[in-house]
C-alpha cells in the first residue's frame, strides 16, 4: 500500500494568512485511514480554515497539503468528488423538503439510478427521518439537521469526512447519537476528520490534536496527551460549589481553578499549597468541605495547563468551563 | 423508455440544480410576485405617467400678416389638440418674455410678407419659437409643428397648381421633414418596447445577482462548492431558471402592450423571443459577475442598480444616443441595451427582421459570449479571503 492510501490526509507547515494575521499557523498532520481524528480548539483558534483548506475550496498561503494523495493547490476538484463535508452552518436548503434535499444532492453526486433509493432510505434510516421525508427541512430541529446533513454528505459514500462541529448547538442525547454513528463508520472503514470545542468529545476520538491560535499544541491519542502533563490536577467536592469557584478562583497562587462536572479541579498548584490553603479558605466562609484528591486529568485540565494563563483569562467566557458533558 | 429518458436526466447535474431552483422559486412568497407583478405595474407607471405625449401647449401668436393665408394656417394649429392659442401679441419680444415666464410653451410669429409669397409661389418663412429647457417636449412640439405645415404646405402647392397657367415653383413652407413608423407620435408605442428591454435587464441581472449571494449568506453554497459540481453546471443550473422567467415576462409585457396599450406591433414574435434570449444571458452574465463581488443581498441589490440605472439612462431608452457626448457614445457600444433597444423597437415598430438588424444582432451576440465567458471564469469554487 502507498503512503497515500495509509495517510488520506498528509500536511507539512500548512498555513493560512488573511493579510497580516495567521488564522492556521505552520500546521504538520499525519491521518491515518480508518481513524476518528478530533481537532480540538477554542473558537477562533483555526479550525474551520484548516478545514476548508483541506476541501479545496481556500487556497493555504503556503505549506504542503495532500487529500486523498491529491495535491490541494493544484488538484482540489479530484479531492471534492471523494470527500464528504459537513460545514460548521447548517447548509442544506432550509426551503426543500427532506426528500428534495436527498434527491438534489444526490443528483450533483451523480448517484446511479438504481442506488439512490437505497442509499436514501440508508440515510433515512441512520438519521431516524423515516416519514418526515415531506416535511420542510427548516421545520427540523437542530439535532435532525445535523443528521440529515451528515446523510447528504455521506450519499455519494465518501471514503473521507470533514466535519466542521457536527454537534454544535445538539443536544447531549443527539450528540451521542452521532457519535455513535462516526464510529460505526469507522469501524467500515472510513476516515473521519471532525472538529470540536466540546472537550468531553475529545475522548471519543482514536487520535486527536490541540490548536490555539492556529497552532498545534499537542497531538495524539487521549491516554498519550493526558500523559504529557506534568501538572497535577485536584479534585475538590463541596457546598456550594459556585461561591466557593468564585472564593478559589480570586486566588493567583492556586493557577487554574474549573467546574467540571459537580467538582472543582485545581491544575497546576503545588501540594502542600491545596492541601493546607483550600480547607482553610472554605471554612473561612463556612463551605462545607467533603473531599480533596489527587486525579488523573482530564482533557480539559491538560489543554488549560498547556495554553498558559494570559491566554486562559482571554478565552475563559466563551470555552470553559466546557459544556454540558455526555450523559 | 421513461426509464432511459430519466436516467439520462439524473446523468445531468445541470437538471437537478434547475429543478431545486424552481422549488425555491415556488417557494418564495416574494419572488414571484416581483417577477409578475413589478413588470406591469412598471408598464403601467411608465405608459401612462410618464407619458412623453405633449398635447394642448400654451401657445402665443404673432401674426404680422393678417391675411387670409395667415389664418388659414393659424386655424390648422389650433384645430389640432397640440396647440392651445392663449395668447395673441404685437411682437416678438413678448413671445420670448412669456415663454421666459413659463406661460407660453410655444410661439408662432407669421411675417408681414407671408401671404404675398405664397401667393406667388415663393418659399414663406414661418417662425416657430419653442421653450428649449424641456428638450423632449420642445423637439416634439417641432415635429408637430412640422407635420402641420407640411400638411399645408402641400394644400398651397395643390391649389396653386390647379390655378396655374404658367410654371412655377411649387411653394415650400418649410423644409421636409417625415415622420415614419409611428404616424401618430403615439409615445407608447415608443415606450412599450423600451420598456420590455429595460424591465427584462433588470429582472434578470437582479434576480440572479441575488440568487447566488443568498445562497452565499445562507452558507449553502459553500456546501455546493465541496462537490464535483462543474462551473460552467453550476452557472447554467442558475441561469436557465431565470431565463425561462425572463421569457415569460417578455411575453407578458408584450400581452399587456397588445391588449392594453393598443400598441402596435409588425414583426416577427419568433425572431423578437429569440433575440431576447441573447440578451437575457448577457444580463445573466453581469447578474453573476456581481455575485462574485458582492458579500450580501443588499450589496449585490444597489450593485446591480448602480449599474443598470446609467445603462437605461444611456443606452437610449429615453434620450437618443446620437445627442450624448463622444466619450459616452463609445461607451454605450459595450452596454447591450443599446443594440437590444433598436431590435426590440424594430421589430415592433417597423417589422423589420434579420436582415436588416444583423448589425445590432452581432455585438449582442459578441457581447452575450465574451460577458458570459469572463464571469463564469471569475466565478471560483473557492471561497474568496
Ligand atoms: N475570510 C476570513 N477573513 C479574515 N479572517 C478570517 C476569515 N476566516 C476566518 N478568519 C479568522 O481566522 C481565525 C480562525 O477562524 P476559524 O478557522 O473559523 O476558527 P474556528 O473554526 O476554530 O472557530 C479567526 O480569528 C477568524 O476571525
Ligand atoms: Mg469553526
Amino acid at each position: 500500500m502507498s503512503l497515500e492510501e495509509n495517510f488520506p490526509i498528509l500536511t507539512e507547515k500548512l498555513t493560512k494568512k488573511f493579510d497580516s494575521f495567521t488564522a492556521v499557523n505552520n500546521i504538520d498532520l499525519t491521518i491515518k485511514k480508518g481513524e476518528i481524528f478530533g481537532f480540538l480548539g477554542p473558537n477562533g483558534s483555526g479550525k474551520s480554515t484548516t478545514i476548508k483548506m483541506l476541501c479545496g475550496i481556500l487556497e493555504p498561503t503556503s505549506g504542503k497539503a495532500s487529500v486523498l494523495g491529491y495535491d490541494v493547490y493544484t488538484d482540489a476538484e479530484k479531492i471534492k468528488e471523494r470527500i464528504g463535508y459537513m460545514s460548521q452552518k447548517f447548509s442544506l436548503y432550509e426551503d426543500l423538503t427532506v426528500d428534495e434535499n436527498l434527491e438534489f444532492y444526490g443528483g450533483i453526486y451523480q448517484v446511479p439510478s438504481d442506488q439512490i433509493d437505497q442509499r436514501k432510505e440508508f440515510v433515512l434510516e441512520m438519521a431516524d427521518l423515516k416519514g418526515r421525508e415531506r416535511e420542510l427541512t427548516a421545520n427540523l430541529s437542530v439535532g435532525w439537521k445535523q443528521r440529515l446533513a451528515l446523510g447528504c454528505a455521506l450519499l455519494h459514500q465518501p471514503e473521507l469526512l470533514f466535519l466542521d462541529e457536527p454537534t454544535s448547538g445538539v443536544d447531549p442525547l443527539s450528540r451521542r447519537h452521532f457519535w455513535d454513528l462516526l464510529n460505526e463508520m469507522a469501524e467500515e472503514g472510513k476516515t473521519i476528520f471532525v472538529t470540536t470545542h466540546y472537550m468531553d468529545e475529545a475522548e471519543y476520538c482514536y487520535r486527536l490534536a490541540f490548536i490555539f491560535e492556529g497552532r498545534i499544541i499537542a497531538l495524539g491519542s487521549p491516554q498519550e496527551i493526558k500523559k504529557t502533563m506534568k501538572e497535577k490536577v485536584f479534585q475538590i467536592q463541596c457546598d456550594q460549589i459556585d461561591r466557593a469557584f468564585q472564593i478559589l478562583n480570586q486566588f493567583p497562587q492556586l493557577e487554574e481553578v474549573l467546574i467540571h462536572g459537580a467538582n472543582i479541579h485545581i491544575v497546576g498548584a503545588k501540594t502542600d499549597l491545596v492541601k493546607n490553603l483550600i480547607p482553610a479558605l472554605l471554612k473561612e466562609n463556612k463551605i462545607n468541605l467533603l473531599q480533596i484528591k489527587s486525579i488523573e486529568p482530564s482533557l480539559e485540565d491538560v489543554f488549560v495547563s498547556l495554553i498558559g494563563r494570559e491566554a486562559r483569562e482571554k478565552i475563559r467566557k466563551e470555552f470553559l468551563p466546557c459544556e454540558p458533558p455526555l450523559n | 423508455m421513461r426509464k432511459k429518458i430519466s436516467q439520462l436526466f439524473r446523468k445531468n447535474r445541470i437538471t437537478f440544480l434547475v429543478k431545486k431552483e424552481f422549488l425555491q422559486i415556488k417557494r418564495d412568497k416574494r419572488l414571484l410576485p416581483t417577477i409578475i407583478i413589478l413588470p406591469i405595474m412598471q408598464l403601467l407607471l411608465f405608459g401612462y405617467v410618464v407619458s412623453t405625449d405633449v398635447k394642448h401647449l400654451a401657445t402665443a401668436i404673432c401674426d404680422f400678416d393678417r391675411s387670409a393665408a395667415s389664418r388659414q394656417i393659424l386655424s390648422s394649429f389650433s384645430n389640432s389638440e397640440y396647440f392651445d392659442f392663449k395668447y395673441y401679441v404685437k411682437s416678438q419680444r413678448e413671445i420670448k418674455d412669456l415663454i421666459d415666464e413659463g406661460k407660453a410653451r410655444i410661439g408662432i410669429v407669421i411675417p408681414p410678407n407671408f401671404s404675398k409669397k405664397v401667393a406667388l409661389g415663393e418659399t414663406a418663412h414661418l417662425q416657430i419659437i419653442v421653450d428649449g429647457s424641456d428638450s423632449s417636449s420642445a423637439n416634439l412640439a417641432l415635429t408637430y409643428a412640422s407635420k402641420i405645415i407640411r400638411a399645408e404646405s402641400g394644400k398651397v402647392s395643390q391649389e396653386l397648381l390647379s390655378k396655374m397657367v404658367v410654371q412655377k415653383p411649387i411653394p415650400n413652407l418649410s423644409p421636409q421633414l417625415r415622420i415614419w413608423y409611428n404616424p401618430n407620435l403615439k409615445s407608447v408605442n415608443f415606450m412599450v418596447p423600451g420598456l420590455m428591454a429595460t424591465i427584462l435587464m433588470q429582472i434578470t441581472l437582479i434576480q440572479i445577482a441575488i440568487a447566488i449571494v443568498k445562497e452565499k449568506e445562507l452558507g449553502t453554497l459553500e456546501q455546493l462548492i465541496v462537490t464535483p459540481i462543474k462551473r460552467v453546471e453550476f452557472i447554467l443550473g442558475k441561469a436557465i431558471p431565470y431565463a425561462l422567467i425572463g421569457f415569460c415576462d417578455v411575453v407578458l409585457i408584450i400581452l399587456v402592450g397588445l391588449f392594453w396599450f393598443k400598441v402596435i406591433f409588425q414583426g416577427s414574435l419568433i425572431l423578437l423571443l429569440f433575440l431576447s434570449l441573447i440578451f437575457v444571458f448577457a444580463n445573466i452574465a453581469v447578474g453573476i459577475f456581481i455575485s462574485t463581488i458582492s458579500k450580501t443581498q443588499q450589496q449585490a441589490m444597489s450593485t446591480a442598480v448602480f449599474i443598470t440605472m446609467p445603462s437605461i439612462m444611456i443606452s437610449g431608452f429615453i434620450f437618443p444616443v446620437e445627442n450624448m457626448p463622444k466619450v459616452i457614445q463609445y461607451l454605450v457600444y459595450l452596454i447591450p441595451l443599446k443594440y437590444f433597444l433598436i431590435i426590440v423597437r424594430g421589430i415592433f415598430l417597423k417589422g423589420i427582421g434579420l436582415k436588416t438588424l444583423w448589425p445590432q444582432v452581432t455585438p449582442l451576440l459578441i457581447l452575450a459570449l465574451v460577458m458570459l465567458t469572463l464571469s463564469t471564469r471569475r466565478f471560483q469554487k473557492k471561497l474568496s479571503d
